[in-house]
């Protein structure tokens, strides 16, 4: 057979599994790689401005076309400065492979130029890891480490390639499917514990749906599967940030987000329920509040397919490990087979529809200022007017919290940002990565003004692809998440949350070839929203906002679900140590 | 305000991992990175083609830590099975130490005398001194430690604990 040198045999794998976007950065110890995709074309490559950029895109395009992201980045400070994107697809368990240059073979552990552990870095924030050190090897890491990102709970996996092994040759077979040794997801889940489930769902006079992330991530059917059974049930629905689309927010059984920015309907009816139904959530500290007050009188039966996450945080009375589509599909099947009818839920939705009429995501206008909540709603009319497929990021802060409370998901795969690392700069390069997978999707990025400058360099990646990403700033000149805290925490001393010396956005867009627009009074928000996405190509938008509006309703620290903050009015300003210790 | 810690139970765990590059790193690695207790950690090859290992972890930590552990540690790719000894039923436990003693006279006859009581070997001696060599639980060789301590410690060099479940049946 026609030996193949190890970059090649590297582009043919991902030929192979079907790779049509890489999101990568040049540099010494990953040329022979690139001068391999330059000779082969049907990989499209995105040059980005700034690593970290590269493993964002590759998050937004996996979380927004169910396949995996694939970053390609050389030795040293190209692997370092992965190393956030990598940590932050392990906490949100999006599917990644990230192929990193290594020195060649004989200079590893010699201090060489650009050397970095990179396999040492990478082990704890990766779901797995590789050194190659043959080409002969390399095909069959490639095929396993696709497997291992995408199946189970699915995670980033790293593949460290030598300089030396990306030239020296071996002969190239395409691998036989993968039966690895130790890795096998449980995918089914035991009978029993679903005959739990059904059984005590049946039989549940205050149940609630607590869905997450892994929902999404089962796949489309499992979206389609948890309608189905909550139509079947008539039970309400929750769900974690991640989640949010799983189930629609146009239905009358969606409660809104729980936790600490969640709707007070939702922590009421967790706090309340007797049973609750964890789908591919985690028990978050974000979704829990304070652990002891949590939930204090249900039962709970907690479906994931990641055995640890059971009885990590909150103990369950029964555990589903199961890929979410196939446990729901099972439930489903028992519950029509058992004959179960929709159970009388009208007590529990009484007092739901009473928690309702708090109206906890209300917000005070004066008809000038653009409240932050108002943007966000024009911003969700104005794309769904369109008819449009839209798909939504967000950075970090309190307008990606604006964003979850007032923008309706309905679907999965719409929604897409950084929940458990909570990084800031996420947000932008996400919805350029999207965008390519989307090409025809209107897909808009909600930034705050100090979030957004954390990957700014990445407007030049979308004006090189012609990316029509649309970029809409809440500008309040703070960071204003943190200056909400030092108000709850630290009596409005306000250490370092003013976004001093910020740039002019429009100049900036403008600068790299895109259209900007600013926005300063409310009269003036519709028709801005509305040119924003009229104009074709990326555009940024400087939505300048209330500055001093905080996120409500709000569990504080160390607070549980029934102790809610739905204005600035119950805020005291000081906390005890206990509270301020925690995150 | 003041940091408070929970009552922590001894657990032998029994792990068959694929023995490959950087896995000791990843399991040792798991436990800095959340936070948890090793108190002794063996590994040695245990296939005639060396490719598993079995790792032998002595841990100390609340119940519902120590099942995290083991559902952590179950999680990594290279991890075949991990086996709580402690709660898989009867188990055999060994340590092997090297106890190294000096001294003259009564001490050293002291000194024998204990180790005959403990079925420890001599493997080395000089006039002044003794290496003794003693397989047994944990506790049986801190007790000889401790006693030897009293005659003359030098120093000791110790395995760390392996173990297995009693009768036909592998781990």
């Amino acid at each position: 057979m026609a030996e193949k040198s190890g970059a090649d045999i590297l582009v043919e794998c991902l030929i192979d599994l079907g790779v049509e976007v890489v999101f990568g950065y040049p540099g010494g110890a990953v040329l022979p790689i690139y001068d391999a995709l330059y000779n082969h074309p049907t990989i499209k490559h995105v040059l980005v401005r700034h690593e970290q950029g590269a493993t964002h895109m590759a998050e937004g395009y996996a979380r927004s076309t169910g396949k995996p992201g694939v970053v390609l980045v050389t030795s040293g400070p190209g692997a370092t400065n992965a190393v956030t994107g990598i940590t932050d697809a392990l906490m949100d368990s999006i599917p990644m492979i990230v192929i990193t240059g290594q020195v060649p073979t004989q200079l590893i552990g010699t201090d060489a130029f650009q050397e970095a552990d990179t396999i040492g870095i990478t082990r704890h924030c990766s779901k797995h890891n590789y050194l190659v050190k043959s080409p002969a090897k390399l095909a069959g890491v490639v095929h396993e480490a696709f497997h291992i990102a995408t199946t189970g709970r699915p995670g980033p996996v790293v593949i460290d390639i030598p300089k030396n092994v990306q030239i020296a040759t071996a002969p190239y077979k395409r691998p036989d499917p993968i039966q690895h040794a130790s890795y096998r997801p449980q995918i089914k889940a035991d009978a029993a514990a679903i005959d739990s489930a059904v059984e005590m769902l049946a039989a549940a006079e205050r149940p609630i749906f607590y869905t997450g992330g892994g929902v999404i991530n089962s796949g489309p059917d499992a979206s389609a599967l948890l309608r189905e059974l909550a139509a079947l049930t008539g039970a309400p629905v929750t769900s974690t940030l991640m989640g949010l689309g799983a189930f629609p927010a146009t239905s009358d059984q969606w409660l809104g987000m729980v936790g600490m920015h969640g709707t007070y309907e939702a922590n009421w009816s967790m706090n309340q329920a007797d049973l609750i139904i964890c789908v591919g959530a985690r028990f978050d500290d974000r979704v829990t509040g304070r652990l002891d007050a949590f939930a204090p009188n249900s039962r709970k039966v907690h479906i994931d397919i990641d055995r640890s996450s059971i009885n990590k945080i909150v103990d369950v009375d029964v555990a589903v490990v199961a890929d979410v589509a196939s446990a729901l599909a099972d439930m489903i099947a028992l519950w029509k087979q058992r004959g179960h009818d929709k159970a009388d839920l009208s007590n529990w939705w009484a007092r739901i529809d009473d928690w309702r009429t708090k109206k906890s995501l209300a917000y005070a206008e004066d008809g000038t200022e653009i409240m932050p909540q108002r943007a966000i709603a024009d911003l969700y009319a104005a794309t769904r007017a369109t008819g449009k497929d839209v798909i939504i990021t967000t950075e970090v802060g309190q307008h990606q919290m604006w964003a979850a409370q007032h923008f309706g998901f309905d679907e999965p795969n719409k929604w897409l940002t950084s929940g458990g690392l909570g990084t800031m700069g996420y947000g932008f390069p996400a919805a350029i990565g999207a965008q390519m997978g989307n090409l025809d999707s209107l897909v808009v990025c909600i930034a705050g003004d100090a979030s957004v400058q954390m990957n700014i360099q990445e407007l030049g990646t979308a004006s090189q692809y012609r990316l029509p990403v649309k970029l809409f700033i809440l500008n309040n000149e703070y960071m204003g998440m943190v200056r909400q805290w030092q108000e709850l925490t630290y009596e409005s001393r306000y250490s370092n949350s003013y976004s001093d010396s910020l740039p002019d956005f429009v100049k900036l867009g403008e600068a790299y070839g895109w259209t900007g627009i600013r926005i300063e009074e409310q009269a003036d928000l519709e028709a801005g929203i509305r040119t924003m996405i009229e104009t074709p190509g990326p555009v940024i938008v400087d939505c300048r906002v209330a500055k001093m509006s905080n996120c409500f309703p709000m569990i504080p620290s160390g607070a549980a679900h029934t102790d809610m903050l739905l204005d600035p009015s119950q805020v005291k300003g000081s906390m005890t140590d206990e509270a301020k210790a925690l995150v | 305000m003041h940091i408070q810690e929970e009552l922590n139970q001894r657990h032998v765990l029994s792990l068959t991992v694929s023995n490959e590059a950087g896995i000791l790193a990843r399991i040792a690695g798991l436990f800095t990175a959340r936070g948890y207790n090793i108190d002794s950690l063996t590994v040695a090859d245990i296939t005639p083609d060396h490719g598993v290992s079995r790792i032998t972890i002595v841990t100390n930590g609340p119940p519902k830590v120590i099942d995290q552990i083991i559902a952590q540690l179950d999680r990594l790719v290279p991890v075949h099975k991990v086996t709580d000894l402690t709660e898989s039923g009867p188990f055999v436990e060994r340590e092997l130490a090297l106890v190294k003693v000096a001294g003259t006279g009564e001490e050293r006859i002291e000194a024998l005398r204990l180790a005959d009581v403990f079925r420890a070997k001599v493997v080395d001696t000089t006039i002044e001194s003794f290496i003794f060599e003693i397989t047994g639980t944990t506790e049986k060789i801190d007790n000889f430690v401790g006693l030897m301590r009293q005659i003359g410690l030098v120093e000791v060099g110790r395995t760390g604990v392996v173990g297995l479940i009693r009768g036909k049946e592998p781990v």
